[in-house]
């Protein structure tokens, strides 16, 4: 009797008929009661049964035929009928549970696209709201069959009428409504792209007389090579007079509803639209090619969100675009921003954007170097950046290289400072390129490899290898400038040598990786050093005998059953026998060897000549060449005691 | 049937605004302009239209102020004050603080400045804001008993507002300035489907569709930044209020942005003052300003500091906003001389210039300008224009509308020419009738208003038990008795009407004979007649009474044989008034004839 407890009723109802799926029948029962209360004059009792009535009506169409009552056969049409109730919130139920029908996976009929348009002119935002996202699944489901257009006699297809509409909902009064219309419009991607380009264009007239954008103005300035001056005062005057009767001026159509969008007063409807932009532009390059404008006239919004998602956007659909260099110019101005997430957001798109210039690299490149004095801490983004933009435009970056390196044809330059950030950056990104430009090398300057061989050590992730021609170690003429250069190498040499001594500590395992670590240290000490060249080599050549005396042993073969270690034999033979040979060349080749580590030297090798007999005892059958070996080690031994 | 009428000012024109409504018998005075651009009488409305009548509180109910632009509020102490109206004058919160600061401004400028006499004086403008009542937006305010104004947001300049005036169920709605599209410090108008039955709106730009804004606010970065990296000074000529407000935080937001340090500097004197208001009412300010209102008030300037005379010969960069705008005199003028010789400096043009001004001079390319004292003063500075305006275009003027929807469309504010384009859109595209009258012309519109009857409930009870549930949407049709007494509609029923009026009841009967070919005998032919009814009014009862008459429902059927022609008979049909419907609709039927059945 009250229609508060009955709408409770229905709730509990609708509970019930959820928890209970299996059971159609009560389903239908529910169903059924529901329909009967939908005339209650209360719109709490019709909204819950119309909301009953979505999430139980029947989807399939075989449930429905033996279901005497004639009610609950066309759900479809109930609810329909209730597109026109007197109450907002009951119109909002009734399209809400249409679109529960649809979720549950009833095909909806195309019949309810005229009626939901209609719902588009509602009074009441919500009712809007939820039209709008009616008209989406509409259009979804029916893309393409023809709709007429009222007032003429053409036809279009569904879902560019339906992309048409959510387009001028853009332009709402009610930002809900905005929002919601611009976030469906990026899922939308079957639209003709006809349609797709006129959310772009808005025409811009002055006076009656049609007025180039400020866009198309700056594509004319640039593809005519002068640069915007904007110094005159009419500079944007119109130029063509346009007929009075050919403007429309609310098109019914998509015309600007992105313009509109992106130039919201919320910036939650921006934001939307910008999403929106990516989706569409990800699908159709020509388009994506278009809104490039407008997105990059967003990095400059109020709003740093929607900075940052631009950004973002911009990077995700940069596959299919190349800046021009106004563009890039607007692009690089926000390299500036205080803010750090929107500098490396800018980072990482131009990592991934095509540049169309050698000027735009270049320019690029001195507002990267920009960004670095001015915010050094960017410094591991910026090279980074560099890296990409150097291997994507290895040709760009070629004409530029004299200048970068500033070298001259006929006299040397200073050699710049290894330490410089900036220096480094402009390293990065030549080197990048060169990987892919093998006549990039030609151009470089002694210094120039040097450093090369510097950074491709100290940032291997940053500097890619190199197929240098004739790389050769440029030993400077030994100098006493030499001298301070040479403390920190040594230092080092010191400390991975006093590492080693530490060895014994260590397990196995760890031993084994030290060593192989030291080893490689210290030949790249070598191979940068010359004047330590000879200590590091023999001490990595030490290290090299002790690190295969150390895998040969841990093999353990003299434990292992003879016919199993044939492999691991040969394995310990050949180690010994290269410790024999690099003990030799260690004794000989050196110059200025001292008796201690000679000595050193003598127990490698007898260790290694104790493997080998090792060896030999396992694997030879008869005795007596045994003995003349063992005889022959004792000797040795004796030697070395002494 | 009302009536709206545009009296004093306005109409084709840009400046002066004044515009008088009647409404439904109430008059109300839309904005109190004046016109800049002339110094004698003309500068004024000329009020006599309205005082040749009798004084001007007994014939206006109300003043309406949409914002403090002084087009729209200057002439305010001079009508109050000198004309003399004591009436309530409505305007918002900001306008209400900001207007006056303008107004003694404007006031020293003529009388202290140019020594005119017979000018409002500082008591005039402050006894004049002693009659204004502040509103605040969407809040309806009850002016009499009939007559209510509402606000709505209009963006333009701090405080501007839309109002709707409403009598009964009729109403207007005055847009004053407006813009569609956001600003940096300014959000947009909106306005609810509040269908008015006229809107009169501003049409300064009814031929323009602007460009985005994103392009200029950049390129007019672009341009600082440029010029302050060089080491070059930034001059920006800019009106104390309104645009010099949102360049402000343009730039300021900019600076912070990109941490730059060059100072920049704001001139003195009134705005500070204004910026002050600014500070107060961030409601009425954008999402953006609003929104980071909690950790900082954007209109407190980190950046932006006060300008000193000595300042203008510092070196290094600095960027400065100097009044007035158009570079015709005082501080701007000033600092346009000391800096214009060197190349690396830029003055930047924010708005229109007027004929004959320096601003106007170097805009169009003049390099060389005469000074007094035959100085020539040679002009190496950079020149640049920029337009920042806060009306709504075209477009912009259409979403209004389509927000809004209108029965009538009225166009102020605005050149004739322009405006007949606009026109012809609108009443293209919502069909709707638009209006756009001359200054001094009276345009009437006629309107639909729907009259509140009191209905008894004796009779609501009885009519709404014969039919269905009540729909509201839909019209119903009842019966009963429409009496008009004493300036009152009352709908009773009959019987209780003839109480009232103690008249006799008359019974109004309405007889028709129709002929009909049939050879056969009467009472077979009031059979036939009568099964013909009876199937085809399903709904009603037909009955066959035993004197050979059939009655469907109250209506009596009788036939007889023509005295003349016997194969011809006569069927006379009867019925009271009340039953009009059913009984024309019943000779309709027999007209047609009786279906040629056998039987």
């Amino acid at each position: 009797e009250s229609h508060q407890v009955l709408a409770q009723l229905l709730d509990t109802l609708l509970v019930i008929g959820t928890k209970l799926t299996e059971n159609p029948s009560v389903r239908m029962r529910l169903v059924e009661v529901a329909c009967k209360h939908l005339t209650d004059s209360s719109h709490g009792v019709r909204n819950k049964c119309l909301q009953l009535i979505g999430c139980l009506g029947p989807v399939e169409k075989g449930v429905a035929k033996e279901v005497e009552s004639q009610a609950a056969k066309d759900v479809q049409k109930i609810i329909g009928d209730h597109f026109n109730d007197q109450d907002p919130r009951v119109r909002t139920a009734a399209i809400k549970a249409m679109l529960q029908l649809h979720e549950r996976g009833l095909k909806l009929q195309q019949a309810i696209y005229s009626q939901a348009c209609k719902l588009l002119a509602d009074d009441y935002e919500q009712v809007r709201s939820a039209a709008v996202q009616l008209i989406w699944v509409l259009s979804q489901l029916y893309p393409e069959s023809i709709v007429p257009i009222p007032s003429s006699n053409e036809e279009i297809r569904l879902v560019d009428d339906a992309f048409g509409k959510i387009c001028h909902m853009v332009s709402d009064g009610s930002w809900v409504v905005r929002v919601q219309a611009a976030k469906l419009l990026g899922s939308m991607q079957q639209v003709s792209s006809h349609f797709l380009e006129q959310t772009l264009d808005k025409k811009l007239m002055s006076d009656l007389r049609r007025k180039r954008t400020a866009h198309e103005r700056a594509k004319e300035l640039y593809s005519s090579g002068e640069f915007s001056s904007g110094r005159k005062w009419g500079d944007d005057a119109p130029k063509e007079e346009i007929d009075t009767g050919a403007v429309n001026l609310i098109e019914s159509g998509a015309c600007g509803a992105f313009v509109h969008g992106l130039e919201d007063e919320m910036y939650e409807v921006r934001i939307a639209a910008v999403e929106a932009l990516c989706m569409l532009a990800q699908s159709s390059p020509s388009f994506a090619e278009k809104c490039l404008d407008f997105l990059v006239d967003m990095f400059n919004d109020e709003i740093e969100e929607v900075r940052l998602q631009s950004i973002h956007t911009m990077r995700k659909i940069s596959n299919n675009i190349t800046l021009r260099e106004d563009q890039l110019d607007t692009v690089l101005a926000v390299l500036e921003d205080s803010s750090r997430d929107i500098r490396e957001a800018l980072h990482e798109l131009l990592c991934c954007t095509n540049v169309s210039t050698k000027e735009g690299i270049h320019l690029a490149l001195v507002e990267l170097l920009k960004n670095l004095t001015k915010y050094p801490t960017d410094r591991e983004s910026i090279w980074k950046c560099l890296k990409f933009l150097g291997s994507r435009h290895p040709t760009l970056v070629l004409p530029l290289v004299p200048e970068l390196l500033s070298t001259h044809p006929f006299f040397d330059t200073p050699e710049p400072d290894m330490d410089d950030p900036a220096y480094i950056a402009v390293l990065v990104l030549i080197f990048n390129a060169a990987k892919s430009c093998p006549t990039m090398p030609a151009l470089f300057s002694d210094h120039t490899f040097r450093h090369y061989a510097y950074l491709r050590d100290s940032l291997s992730h940053l500097v890619p290898p190199l197929r240098l021609p004739g790389r050769k170690l440029v030993s400077s003429p030994v100098s006493p400038s030499i001298t301070p250069h040479e403390d920190p190498s040594q230092q080092f040499l010191h400390q991975s040598l006093e590492r080693v001594y530490n060895l014994q500590h260590l397990d196995p395992q760890g031993i084994q990786e030290l060593l192989e670590f030291t080893i490689r240290d210290l030949q790249r000490l070598g191979e940068l050093q010359s004047e330590l060249a000879g200590m590091a080599d023999f001490t990595a050549t030490y290290l090299q005998c002790q690190l295969l005396l150390i895998k040969a042993l841990q093999e353990k073969l003299w434990n292992v059953a003879a016919p199993l270690y044939l492999k691991q034999n040969a394995l310990a033979s050949a180690a010994a026998k290269q410790i024999l040979e690099e003990t030799y060349k260690m004794e000989f080749m050196y110059s200025g060897v001292e008796s201690r580590q000679v000595v050193i030297i003598h127990h490698m090798r007898l260790q290694a000549k104790a493997l080998q007999l090792i060896v030999t005892a396992r694997t030879t059958r008869g005795v007596e060449p045994l003995f003349g070996m063992c005889e022959k080690f004792l000797q040795e031994v004796d030697s070395f005691q002494r | 049937l009302s009536f709206f009428c545009l009296g004093p000012g306005a109409g084709q024109d840009v400046g002066r605004s004044c515009i008088l409504v009647s409404i439904a018998g109430k008059n109300v005075m839309l904005d109190c302009g004046m016109h800049m651009g002339y110094n004698d009488d003309r500068r004024f409305p000329d009020f006599s239209y309205i005082t040749q009548n009798g004084r001007l509180t007994d014939f206006l109910d109300c003043v309406i102020i949409s914002h403090f632009h002084l087009d729209h509020c200057g002439a305010l102490p001079y009508f109050s004050e000198m004309v003399g109206y004591d009436g309530p004058i409505y305007m918002t919160h900001p306008t209400k603080a900001i207007c006056p600061i303008l107004l003694e401004d404007y006031r020293k400028i003529t009388v202290d400045k140019k020594g005119e006499t017979n000018f409002f004086t500082s008591q005039m403008i402050k006894d004049c804001m002693k009659k204004v009542v502040a509103v605040h937006l969407h809040q309806t305010v009850q002016v009499d008993e009939e007559l209510e104004i509402k606000a709505y947001y209009a963006g333009h300049v701090l405080g501007a507002a839309m109002f709707q005036i409403k009598v009964g169920c009729e109403s207007v709605v005055y847009t004053g300035d407006y813009n569609m599209t956001p600003d940096r410090h300014l959000g947009a108008a909106w306005i609810d489907k509040c269908r008015p039955d006229l809107l009169i709106s501003e049409s300064t730009y009814a031929t323009t569709i602007r460009d985005s804004k994103r392009c200029r606010e950049r390129d007019f970065l672009k341009k600082v930044h440029e010029t302050v990296e060089r080491g070059g000074k930034v001059l920006i000529p800019v009106f104390a209020l309104g645009r010099a407000q949102e360049l402000c935080i343009l730039l300021e937001t900019f600076w912070e942005r990109m941490n730059l340090k060059a100072p920049i500097y704001f001139s003195t004197g009134l705005t500070e003052k204004a910026n002050h208001y600014y500070k107060l009412f961030i409601t009425w300010t954008n999402q953006k300003i609003r929104k980071t209102f909690v950790q900082r008030n954007m209109f407190e300037f980190k950046h932006i500091k006060a300008f000193d005379r000595a300042f203008a010969d510092n070196p290094g960069p600095m960027v400065v906003f100097a009044t007035p705008g158009m570079l015709h005199a005082g501080q701007s003028l000033q600092i346009f001389r000391k800096w214009a010789g060197n190349e690396k400096n830029m003055v930047i043009m924010p708005g229109y210039c007027v004929q004959g001004t320096v601003g106007h001079k170097i805009l169009s390319g003049q390099r060389k300008l005469e000074m007094e004292g035959r100085q020539i003063l040679e002009v190496k500075m950079q020149v640049e224009y920029m337009s920042f305006s806060a009306h709504a275009d075209a477009k912009g003027i259409m979403q209004l509308i389509r927000q809004a929807e209108p029965r009538n469309v009225l166009l102020v504010h605005g050149e004739a020419k322009k405006m007949e384009f606009l026109k012809q859109k609108i009443e293209q595209e919502f069909h709707v009738s638009c209006y756009m009258p001359a200054n001094g012309e009276t345009t009437t519109i006629f309107t639909n208003p729907s009259i509140p009857v009191d209905i008894s409930l004796g009779l609501l009870k009885r009519e709404t038990a014969i039919g269905l549930l009540p729909d509201v949407k839909k019209p119903k049709l009842m019966h009963g008795t429409l009496i008009m007494k004493d300036n009152s509609f009352r709908l009773v029923s009959p019987e209780q009407a003839l109480k009232e009026l103690g008249l006799a009841e008359h019974q109004l009967r309405f007889t028709c004979r129709v002929h009909i070919q049939d050879p056969r005998k009467e009472h077979e032919t009031v059979l036939r007649v009568y099964n013909h009814l009876k199937g085809i009014l399903k709904d009603y009862s037909v009955q066959h009474l035993p004197d050979g008459s059939i009655t469907v429902e109250s209506i009596l059927i009788q036939a007889t044989a023509h005295s003349e022609d016997q194969g011809t008979k006569v069927l006379l049909v009867s019925w009271t008034y009340q039953d009009e419907e059913l009984g024309s609709y019943l000779t309709s039927l027999l007209k047609k004839g009786l279906p040629q059945s056998t039987s």
